[in-house]
């Protein structure tokens, strides 16, 4: 289980545009970093580096568990959730279907996945197909994955945007128990996280 | 439940689910097929002897249809993102992604071959080793398939560059499936042309996982 995330000196581009270079922050458990940055500054690419997708030009991205470093990719594969503007849901599937799908291949169990249906309300939305759902209803949909399957990091990207205020209060409670149980949560905003969080601000190189 | 075992059923339930990937595949494939007495005349002596080539050559043009899907809407929806981010490797979701193509589309084809040989006049003798080879030829398609939909993500026009990265890549199952196919035609052995299309089917299951995987990551960066 990651314990602590180290960014430490990243430079990221995409293609030939310098993003940002010489960032460092570290992440611990319990604690939520709120990245905060002009559109196009970098926020999404360093979500997607830190989750290895994206390869930095320089610097380095360390996961330390209980007992010392992790192995990168052993410690992204099975210890952090990204949640992206782009939710991987498909269009003609039903929403249990595909919540089902992602808990499991994230290492969900029934009673997570249970809990979380409960925990996003997403009870009556389950038999619809996706391309019913409001870009709110998709959200929690999202969210759902991130309670079926227990990770410790949270990689989110604008999580709130699409809720409504009192989807906002609920995943905020959501969040606070995450950190309470040791979670770490890095997120991407333009609004304040519901819970008390650093902000990091990220700007042009 | 294992993690493959799940992405098998969703892939199968996607290639099987609205769009009817293999239906498509398989009424082009019936299409491609009935051109060729247009074109060639219908002197049934002529066509018969083109018969099982013609089968095989327009068999790995329909397997061709619906690689684009295999990457391309998961690469776009972020999907890939998350199935990166599972705990198997992304080469078993690669073999697993291509596995569940030739169950969903290339067995399919495969039953509709010798439909489609007979159809054109080869002797009904030669149905099995049709089915037999068209099977095993599917392998090859769909892996050596895979490794040009990974290349092509992200690329405009991907479909047509698919076709252009894989086509030649595809020309040695045709070349021991249709040959091994006019050799019991002809009464010759037709065990050499097999064993080779057999090999090119595994060797592509074993190497391209790989070489999909590679694709993916970089179109991921």
């Amino acid at each position: 289980m990651i314990h602590r995330l180290s960014v430490d000196n990243l430079a990221l581009a995409r293609g030939e545009r310098n993003l940002f270079t010489g960032l460092s922050f570290t992440l611990s458990a319990g604690e939520a970093v709120a990245l905060v940055g002009a559109n196009g500054a970098g926020k999404t690419s360093l979500l997607r580096a830190v989750a290895g997708l994206l390869r930095p030009e320089a610097g380095m991205i360390r996961f330390d568990g209980a007992l010392g470093a992790l192995e990168p990719d052993e410690a992204r594969s099975g210890g952090l959730h990204l949640l992206g503007h782009h939710d991987g849901l498909k269009s003609d599937r039903t929403a249990r279907e595909e919540l089902f799908f992602w808990a499991r291949w994230s290492g969900g169990t029934e009673a997570a996945i249970a809990h979380a249906i409960a925990a996003v309300e997403l009870a009556p939305l389950l038999d619809l197909e996706i391309r019913k759902l409001s870009a709110g209803q998709r959200r929690r949909l999202a969210l759902a994955r991130l309670i079926a399957a227990p990770r410790a990091l949270w990689l989110l990207d604008e999580p709130m945007a699409p809720l409504d205020a009192a989807r906002r209060a609920a995943f905020g409670a959501l969040m606070a128990t995450h950190l309470q149980t040791g979670g770490l949560i890095l997120a991407a905003v333009h609004d304040p996280l519901p819970v008390p969080a650093r902000t990091l601000e990220i700007a042009a190189a | 439940m294992s993690a493959l075992f799940i992405l098998m059923r969703r892939e199968l339930s996607l290639a099987w689910g609205r769009g009817g990937g293999a239906l498509y595949a398989c009424a082009f494939y019936a299409g491609l097929a009935t051109l060729l007495p247009l074109a060639a005349g219908a002197e049934p002596q002529r066509l018969a002897a083109l018969a099982p080539g013609v089968a095989f050559a327009t068999l790995a043009l329909a397997s061709l249809l619906s690689l684009e899907r295999l990457f391309e809407r998961d690469f776009e929806d972020g999907a890939l993102d998350l199935l990166v981010l599972g705990s198997p490797p992304l080469e078993a979701v690669c073999a697993i992604k291509c596995l569940a193509q030739w169950i969903a589309t290339g067995a399919p084809l495969a039953i509709l071959a010798p439909v489609i040989a007979i159809a054109l006049g080869a002797p009904p003798v030669l149905a099995p080793l049709i089915v037999a080879t068209a099977l095993l030829g599917g392998i090859g398609f769909a892996f050596t398939g895979g490794v040009g939909a990974a290349l092509a993500l992200g690329a405009r026009r991907g479909g047509l560059l698919i076709a252009v990265i894989v086509l030649p890549l595809f020309a040695p199952p045709v070349i021991f499936g249709a040959g091994a196919i006019q050799a019991l035609a002809a009464g010759l052995p037709w065990t050499p042309g097999f064993v080779f299309l057999a090999a090119y089917g595994l060797a592509a299951a074993a190497l391209s996982p790989f070489a999909m995987a590679a694709g993916c990551r970089n179109a991921l960066s």
